[in-house]
């Protein structure tokens, strides 16, 4: 049943096979972000999918959809001007924890501060892939990769965290195993009038794996299964218990004055103000309108 | 909106010509001298039903401008020498997956953080060089307020007609002089819009290799679902790695702008026809430069001017027409001497070339440029 549905969406005869490594996580987002689109049903026209560099930004090729594979670190920036430019478009951001948190981390957090209404999904798995296995801004503390042999010295960022103290209207975690959920989440996140984050835990054998000695991409997946608590039955463990864990769910939903809305509003002052301007002309009146222009160089003149 | 005679600043008249030109989005990132143009249109751009955004950083800025030229409008950023720095690898992508948007760099006294309030030339080759890789874009440099209403109309029809990037190329004093300017009727102005495909979205190739190497772009949202990477790629607009189909991409890049240099390329040419000695300067330089010239022309000496317009492309073929004719040229640069190579590759008659810099943070005046010369004779 499933397979022909997300063949309806899948540029499947240009771009195959896929760049992605057997045992990864990322084509499992990406058959769980199609069946949002299509349990939504939004237009292949309409959708616009931003990507940035890595392994997770690949996506945009294959999907078919109105996609921009960008820079480095950059498709938040890339989808704010494409959103602000065309509000009526959903604008979803296909990103990785290198992409989004190290390099683009200034972009994340004023997109998530501006509550601009952007879908981001950010594939989480500790590592730079594409590069051949460097640790990232998510590498855990002590955990190794090509650039951290004898394990990592830096500690790690908490992305949903981050995503909500900057300000996201909608955050949520899950990960590669929990599929159910995450279609169910990703759909709750295209919901979301606001900046909304789903971080994804998306396992990576070929390097965090080998790294790190978690075994096989299937030990990876019940890794999750096994360390995953639902937001919703937190109670249940103590404090130190949740230590070793992680939370999945819904972890903030609080809406709040989406940007693309909140301009359109400027825009409507300032054109209020124009038409009154062009009535108070008609009118032979010579009233100086309160508006930049005139007074500004006035201002500098004197 | 009518005819209106308006002592202005270069940098309002550059936001002012960048809304006659079909501006409807700007992204920047305050920076001095070119702030004023992030704060002009943060009021002009919604009158018009525009969008204005200020982004974090000047990445940001230049992002959301491709962001939003996909999304098929006009689009501009401005800045200053260390913003357009941080700027060079969006206008590689921008040259590379052809996304047609406007910079504007009022060049400010470097390198580093350098000399924010003064003026110079300096990021002549940056603006050419600055990005990795082979690419080719356009470069306009105005001398004038008026010049920079005019010029800013063109860099969008030019980079709306070519799918280019165009980068505008003021300075300090250009940026901060107030001159008078008569700002026309809107619709006696010509304004370009970039081509749109009129092919079903089943035919639809975005990368085409066209006659004129320019190919019809569709927004974003407009029934063509297409890619768009900064990868080299395939007519598609998918990655590629196979040689021919690189090998034509790169070839696309550079004849779209080489082939139709000579209806790019602009300039302005005085007294050339019986001088034996030439200046050459550009932007707010050449105004000196013209005094000087007048100066000297006044007291017999054979002095011609020639000022490139468009610096990017160079405009090789005139400027060689008229070098034949003279024995001596000088070039006038707010820098250390950037155009002057330009120049002496193009001179191929061996004749004596010398610069004529200053790089303080003051513009050049007209008796440093006729003491110069007066000494050489």
């Amino acid at each position: 049943m499933t397979q022909p549905l997300v063949l309806n969406y899948l540029r499947a005869k240009k771009q195959f096979p896929h760049v992605w490594c057997p045992g990864c996580g990322h084509g499992i987002v990406m058959g769980s972000l199609i069946r949002a689109i299509d349990k939504l049903n939004m237009s292949k026209d309409d959708v616009v999918m931003v990507s940035g560099i890595g392994c997770s930004s690949r996506m945009t090729a294959y999907v078919d959809f109105n996609t921009l594979h960008t820079l480095h670190g950059r498709p938040i920036a890339y989808a704010t001007g494409l959103k602000l430019a065309r509000p009526e478009l959903p604008v979803i951001v296909i990103t990785g924890d290198g992409d989004a948190i190290a390099i683009g981390g200034n972009h994340f957090i004023h997109a998530a501060r501006r509550n601009i209404d952007l879908t981001v999904i950010l594939m989480n798995n500790n590592i730079y892939g594409m590069t051949g296995g460097q640790v990232s801004p998510t590498t855990p503390y002590a955990g190794r990769g090509s650039t951290a042999k004898a394990g990592n010295p830096e500690h790690p960022f908490d992305i949903s965290q981050l995503a909500i103290a900057a300000g996201a209207s909608f955050v949520a975690k899950t990960t590669a195993y929990h599929v159910p959920a995450m279609d169910r989440l990703i759909q709750q996140a295209l919901n979301n009038k606001g900046f909304s984050l789903v971080e994804i835990y998306s396992q990576c054998p070929t390097y965090e794996g080998k790294w790190n000695k978690r075994g096989d991409a299937a030990t990876m997946l019940k890794f999750y299964k096994d360390n995953a608590v639902p937001v919703t039955s937190k109670s249940k463990f103590s404090e130190e218990e949740l230590k070793e864990k992680f939370l999945i769910g819904v972890l903030h939903h609080s809406p709040k004055g989406e940007f693309t809305a909140e301009y359109q509003k400027i825009i409507e002052k300032y054109q209020i103000q124009e038409q009154m301007s062009k009535l108070s002309q008609q009118k032979g009146k010579n009233e100086p309108e309160a508006i930049g222009q005139e007074k500004k160089r006035s201002d500098t003149e004197d | 909106m009518p005819e209106r005679t308006i002592l202005m600043q270069g940098n309002e008249a550059c936001s002012e010509g960048a809304i006659a030109a079909g501006c409807r989005f700007f992204a920047g990132y305050p920076i001095t001298p070119s702030t004023e143009i992030a704060e002009s249109m943060s009021e002009k751009l919604p009158r018009v039903g525009g969008k204005f955004i200020q982004m974090e950083d000047e990445i940001g800025g230049i992002s959301a401008i491709i962001g939003a030229s996909v999304g098929g409008l006009k689009s501009m950023t401005a800045t200053s020498g260390p913003g357009f720095s941080l700027m060079q690898e969006g206008i590689g992508y921008a040259c590379m997956a052809e996304i047609p948007i406007v910079i504007v760099n009022v060049m400010r006294g470097g390198p580093s953080t350098g000399l924010p309030t003064k003026t110079a030339q300096g990021d002549v080759m940056q603006a050419r060089w600055g990005t990795h890789g082979d690419h080719f874009l356009i470069v306009l440099a105005p001398e004038s307020v008026k010049e920079t209403f005019y010029l800013t109309i063109k860099s969008f029809n030019l980079s709306e007609k070519f799918r280019v990037p165009v980068i505008l190329l003021l300075d300090e004093a250009i940026g901060h002089m107030r001159e008078k300017v008569i700002i026309p009727d809107y619709s006696e102005i010509l304004t370009e819009d970039r081509l749109v495909p009129i092919v079903p979205p089943q035919w639809y190739k975005p990368y085409e290799i066209t006659t004129d190497f320019v190919t019809p772009m569709a927004p974003f949202g407009s029934g063509y679902r297409y890619n768009i990477t900064g990868l080299t790629h395939d007519e598609m607009g998918f990655p590629t790695s196979k040689e021919s189909e690189i090998i034509s991409k790169m070839n696309k890049l550079r004849d779209k702008i080489m082939r139709s240099s000579s209806d790019i390329v602009d300039y302005e040419a005085l007294f050339t026809e019986e001088a034996n000695t030439l200046i050459i300067a550009f932007g707010s330089a050449s105004r000196s430069a013209k005094e000087a010239v007048q100066y000297l022309r006044k007291h017999r000496r054979k002095v011609g001017f020639f000022r490139p317009i468009t610096i990017w492309p160079f405009p090789e073929k005139p400027l060689q027409r008229i070098i034949k004719k003279v024995d001596q040229i000088y070039v006038v640069e707010m820098n250390q001497g950037q155009l002057i190579d330009e120049i002496k590759k193009v001179e191929c008659y061996h004749k004596k070339i010398f610069g004529i810099n200053r790089y303080d943070g003051e513009m050049i005046t007209p008796n440093q440029i006729i003491s110069k010369i007066r000494e050489a004779k």
